[in-house]
């Protein structure tokens, strides 16, 4: 008894496509949100900060205290369009988010650079998004430095309240997008072949068309792979497509050897669209099924995949848990093959890994999946 | 075929067959045996238990005890046997909507794996039996119900399986789609598909060679339509009356009355002595101020067949 049988695989797959093509809202999730991510994300997410909001609070009033302020607007990073009297009035525009920063200059502070003592400037930073603040305080700390350092050379010594660091947060944009677009392949792949497979089983169980097909002769192994393959398809072309247009675009290098980037695209996608295949299975609910997907998808490729934060920052148990995100396997190859060209001698573990993760996604579907009614 | 089911072998065999879903028993203890050619029909109300037997038939539900075989193939262990010998369709149309009339015959000929030299023919045979044939190009959700229970049909009987599993194939269809879908399967018995279909429609049951009464999960009667109705021994009073449902519930603890009950717009009342209840009937229906058209002792329907049998089996009829 042939247990996979080509005509009955391609039966699967040749009415997967054909019910595809007649369901828009999958071929908008297939062809069109694909690119609207990336565009979008690349736009969204970048790690540099412009216009921060600044209150200043000068109670200086000097020449040496206007001649700071300008060097802060001069950075080009700033937004000084509030002077207030007071720091107590600073605290309810921080609290609404109107304000990043608040810049007090004590009344000393001219009197204290003129003789030739240490002064001090006091910056009051929102901390609430930790990311933002840290680059803030890289930024004011940068043109603090500058300041003092002009100042120094007219004579004068001013001791800074900040340390100072040399940080390169300047003109990194070119940096932060060649590092995101190639992620974004990754983890918009992701999103999309899991949400895709996630729908396809339900979705025979609420219409009740699964019970006709339980009555054939069709197996559980020939109607996961018959429903994987349309889907594969669909996949590649994807990354073909947002990676062509990550490169016209964003002009992301690419380096490495396309011939590898596919094959190893393949090995992901399987696993991707496994897991879909498999959430669908466990759940029979299309709502359910796309609830799970988001969840299982969406979050870990942007949170624990290492593309917004590096796994090796991560406390050890979270860092066990990255293991089971193929985005984090897939991420290492993308910006590897864009970015530094590298080839299977230094990608091959993992290719393993993300083949092993397509084998085991499989298998679950294979074994959750219940041709039997309850 | 498999080698095991010779000619003179039953096509389908229950023996003791149960399923139980928790505490609730559906299908208890029920046996019974359909012949090579047969239309063999399982009548009973919802929740009869007939799906269910169906199923653990079909090769889509494994019994709880008890066991059976399809086609030679024993139900529990040659399940994926059996599904390639037999056609079935479900109570509720389950073709894929968004697709045509020929592409869902052309998805369920690859699954049946129905040669590729064959499949155009087959198609051809299914679109025109189906009477599908200028419709092949529409969407299956479009066309109404009648017509997408014929294509279900047509569907199951691609590959020709020498059996065939009707689910109430004919639920919430007109009674002109029922006729023709009727002659379709009588059509099929006769180049020799073993038909075994469910209904709950009594005139619908007339139709077969032989009846399997359903209750509560148990088999309470099994003959043919009309050995069951020769072998009922309480007379039937036909009334006819104005407010028959009134008549109905005037006579249901009248004396010497067992049953009454609507049929069609008359009431049918099952009694001990033809004579005897005639008089009491009449007494009863002047006491309450009924007006009676006529009455007389007709032969009984399988529907006062059933509801004898209900009787005997000691049960109300489940809903």
């Amino acid at each position: 008894m042939a247990w996979l049988s080509r005509t009955r695989l391609l039966a699967v797959a040749r009415k997967e496509v054909l019910q595809l093509r007649r369901d828009r809202r999958s071929l908008i999730l297939a062809f069109v949100m694909p690119l609207v991510l990336l565009v979008l994300y690349s736009y969204a997410i970048s790690w540099d900060v412009r216009h921060i909001a600044t209150a200043v609070v000068d109670q200086d009033r000097s020449a040496k205290s206007r001649e700071l302020l300008d060097a802060f607007r001069g950075s080009g990073y700033f937004l000084l369009d509030r002077h207030l009297d007071r720091v107590a009035d600073a605290e309810p525009l921080v609290d609404a988010g109107r304000v990043q920063l608040v810049l007090v200059i004590p009344p000393d502070f001219s009197r204290r650079l003129g003789s030739g003592r240490p002064a001090e400037v006091q910056a009051l930073v929102d901390g609430s998004d930790a990311n933002t603040a840290t680059i803030v305080v890289g930024y004011t700390q940068a043109v603090v430095q500058d300041f003092s350092a002009r100042v120094l050379l007219r004579g004068a010594t001013a001791r800074l309240p900040l340390a100072a660091d040399t940080r390169v947060w300047f003109n990194e944009e070119l940096v932060s997008r060649n590092m995101i677009v190639p992620g974004l392949v990754a983890v918009i792949m992701m999103i999309i072949a899991a949400m895709l497979t996630s729908l396809t089983i339900a979705r025979e169980w609420e219409r009740g068309t699964m019970e006709q097909l339980a009555a054939t002769p069709v197996s559980r192994l020939e109607v996961v792979l018959g429903k994987l393959l349309p889907y594969l398809g669909i996949g590649l072309v994807d990354v073909v497509v947002i990676s062509v247009a990550g490169v016209l675009l964003f002009h992301v290098p690419f380096r490495g050897s396309p011939a590898l980037f596919l094959v190893l695209s393949t090995a992901y996608l399987v696993g991707v669209l496994g897991l879909g295949l498999f959430i669908s299975a466990v759940t029979r609910s299309q709502l359910l099924a796309t609830q799970l997907g988001m969840i299982f998808t969406f979050l870990p490729s942007f949170l624990l995949s290492g593309f917004m934060f590096a796994i090796s920052a991560m406390p050890p148990p979270l860092r066990l848990v990255t293991y089971l995100v193929p985005a984090r396997y897939f991420l290492v190859v993308t910006r590897g093959i864009f970015l530094k060209g590298v080839g299977v001698e230094v990608l091959f573990v993992q290719g393993l890994l993300m083949i092993a993760f397509a084998a085991l996604g499989l298998a679950l579907a294979v074994r959750v999946f219940r041709k039997e009614l309850a | 075929m498999s080698a095991a089911a010779g000619p003179a072998a039953p096509a389908v065999v229950a023996d003791r067959l149960a399923k139980r879903f928790g505490a609730f028993t559906a299908v208890d203890d029920v046996s019974f045996a359909v012949a090579p050619r047969e239309v063999f029909g399982f009548l009973g109300p919802n929740g009869a238990g007939k799906t269910t037997t169906i199923k653990m038939l079909a090769g889509l539900l494994l019994p709880s005890s008890g066991g059976g075989s399809v086609a030679g193939f024993d139900i529990a262990t040659g399940t994926e046997s059996i599904k390639r010998s037999i056609g079935y369709m479900s109570q509720l149309f389950s073709l894929y909507g968004d697709l045509t009339v020929e592409e869902n015959l052309q998805f369920f000929s690859g699954l049946y794996g129905v040669p590729r030299a064959r499949r155009a023919g087959r198609r051809d045979w299914v679109l025109e039996m189906a009477g599908l044939t200028e419709h092949r190009r529409r969407l299956t959700r479009d066309l109404p119900l009648g017509w997408k229970q014929r294509l279900a049909l047509g569907s199951a009987v691609l590959h020709e399986p020498p059996i065939l599993f009707l689910d109430e194939p004919t639920s919430g269809v007109d009674p002109i789609s029922r006729r023709a879908f009727w002659e379709l399967i009588h059509a099929l018995a006769g180049q020799g598909t073993t038909v075994f279909v469910s209904t709950h429609y009594m005139e619908e049951a007339e139709n077969c060679h032989r009846l399997a009464l359903m209750n509560r999960g148990r088999l309470i009667a099994l003959d043919a339509p009309a050995a069951l109705r020769a072998g009922m021994r309480e007379p039937i009073l036909e009334v006819r009356a104005a407010d028959s449902p009134r008549v109905a519930e005037a006579l249901r603890d009248a004396p010497g009355v067992l049953e009454a009950g609507m049929f069609g717009r008359a009431v049918h009342v099952m009694v001990e002595d033809a004579a005897v209840a005639r008089r009491a009937v009449l007494e009863r229906l002047a006491a309450r101020g009924l007006r009676v058209d006529g009455i007389a002792e007709v032969e009984p329907s399988l529907e006062d067949v059933f509801v004898a049998k209900v009787r005997a089996a000691g049960g109300a009829v489940a809903e």
